[in-house]
């Protein structure tokens, strides 16, 4: 790929990408009263995050799926007790971790 | 020491966004890889990252600009992966402070990705300074992730490289699970979307539609089931605590 193509699809993505966030947000100003939208909104993101994570996050590390499995376990009984999202972000990273270096002895 | 309003809430979002910079971290280190090996240069890697801010978006990306000419594949790919995006600007137009309007929406809607997001819409108000606080780290972790990525893609060991993988699917975790907690019937919307993405992925009939048309699709069944038999009637109860 030359670096004319390159840019072109640079342009192309990073174009896209940009006025899909920022149109929206810019044009609507006024307070969504419908409680149908209103609703649907706020549920949108808790729906998308879901849907992102399983079952992706099972095949995400590329190893064992039981390993991630576990992993995704741990983060969400942590998630339970803390907000923290660096806390459960990093004992998900462990949990797998540790799950892959038992299950290769 | 005294602290300006502005100041004091640009840092606030600063430290917010921090623990969504180290997940973008582990996660854009395995995108600056994936781009070297598919034969990209490391500053076109970083440019990328630069420019789009956006995992999904970038890894179909990637791939298209593997083969030359793909340029409407490369539009439709990355609006039907992307149009989340705008829901999520839409609802977080309704949670602006007044200040917080026109060409500072222009300019910060750039940074509406999920995480950022997720961490925004648990504000009361959004001010433009805590929204811009609340980029910063997340931006440069990406962006640094990226670069890291593509220089020194097989320096760490395999599985430490694997189990990094899920730092972004933990965070998305600890974002539904406490509210989950607060409110039960969200975790039957939850439940709803899971089980879609699930039928998407393991159906042999469904699973070679793309994951970001999957995704777009489930989320938007499962909020408007959740809106139809649902519907929030308590403005306080989109507050987050």
């Amino acid at each position: 790929m030359n670096n004319r193509e390159f840019f072109i699809y640079l342009l192309i993505m990073a174009g896209s990408t940009y006025l899909i966030r920022a149109i929206p947000f810019a044009l609507i100003r006024k307070k969504i009263k419908n409680p149908f939208i209103k609703s649907f909104l706020y549920y949108i993101p808790y729906t998308v995050l879901a849907a992102m994570t399983f079952p992706s996050a099972l095949y995400a590390t590329g190893g064992s799926v039981t390993a991630a499995a576990i992993g995704l376990a741990a983060a969400i009984l942590v998630s339970l007790k803390t907000k923290n999202l660096t806390v459960v972000a990093v004992t998900g990273c462990v949990a797998v971790f540790l799950a892959e270096s038992l299950m290769a002895l | 020491m005294r602290a300006d309003p502005m100041m004091r809430s640009y840092f606030r979002g600063v430290r917010a966004g921090v623990p969504i910079g180290l997940g973008y971290l582990s996660v854009s280190f395995g995108l600056g890889i994936l781009a070297v090996s598919m034969g990209l240069s490391v500053w076109q890697a970083v440019l990328i990252s630069m420019v789009t801010l956006t995992s999904a978006g970038q890894l179909s990306g990637i791939h298209t600009m593997c083969v030359p000419g793909q340029y409407m594949e490369m539009l439709v790919s990355q609006l039907t992966i992307n149009v989340r995006y705008s829901f999520m600007s839409i609802c977080l137009s309704q949670k602006t402070d007044p200040a917080f309007k026109g060409i500072y929406r222009l300019l910060l809607g750039f940074f509406m990705t999920d995480e950022i997001f997720a961490v925004a819409s648990t504000e009361k108000s959004v001010s433009r300074s805590y929204f811009l606080g609340l980029a910063a780290a997340p931006y440069i972790g990406w962006a640094g992730g990226t670069l890291l990525g593509a220089l020194l893609g097989d320096v760490l060991p395999e599985r430490v490289m694997g189990a990094l993988c899920l730092a972004i699917y933990a965070m998305f975790v600890a974002i539904i699970v406490p509210q989950i907690r607060a409110e039960k019937t969200l975790g039957l919307i939850v439940g709803v979307s899971v089980l879609l993405s699930a039928l998407f992925y393991y159906l042999p009939a469904l699973n070679g539609i793309s994951s970001g048309l999957s995704v777009t699709v489930c989320a938007i069944v499962a909020a408007v089931l959740g809106a139809w038999f649902f519907p929030k009637k308590d403005e306080e109860e989109e507050a987050d605590e």
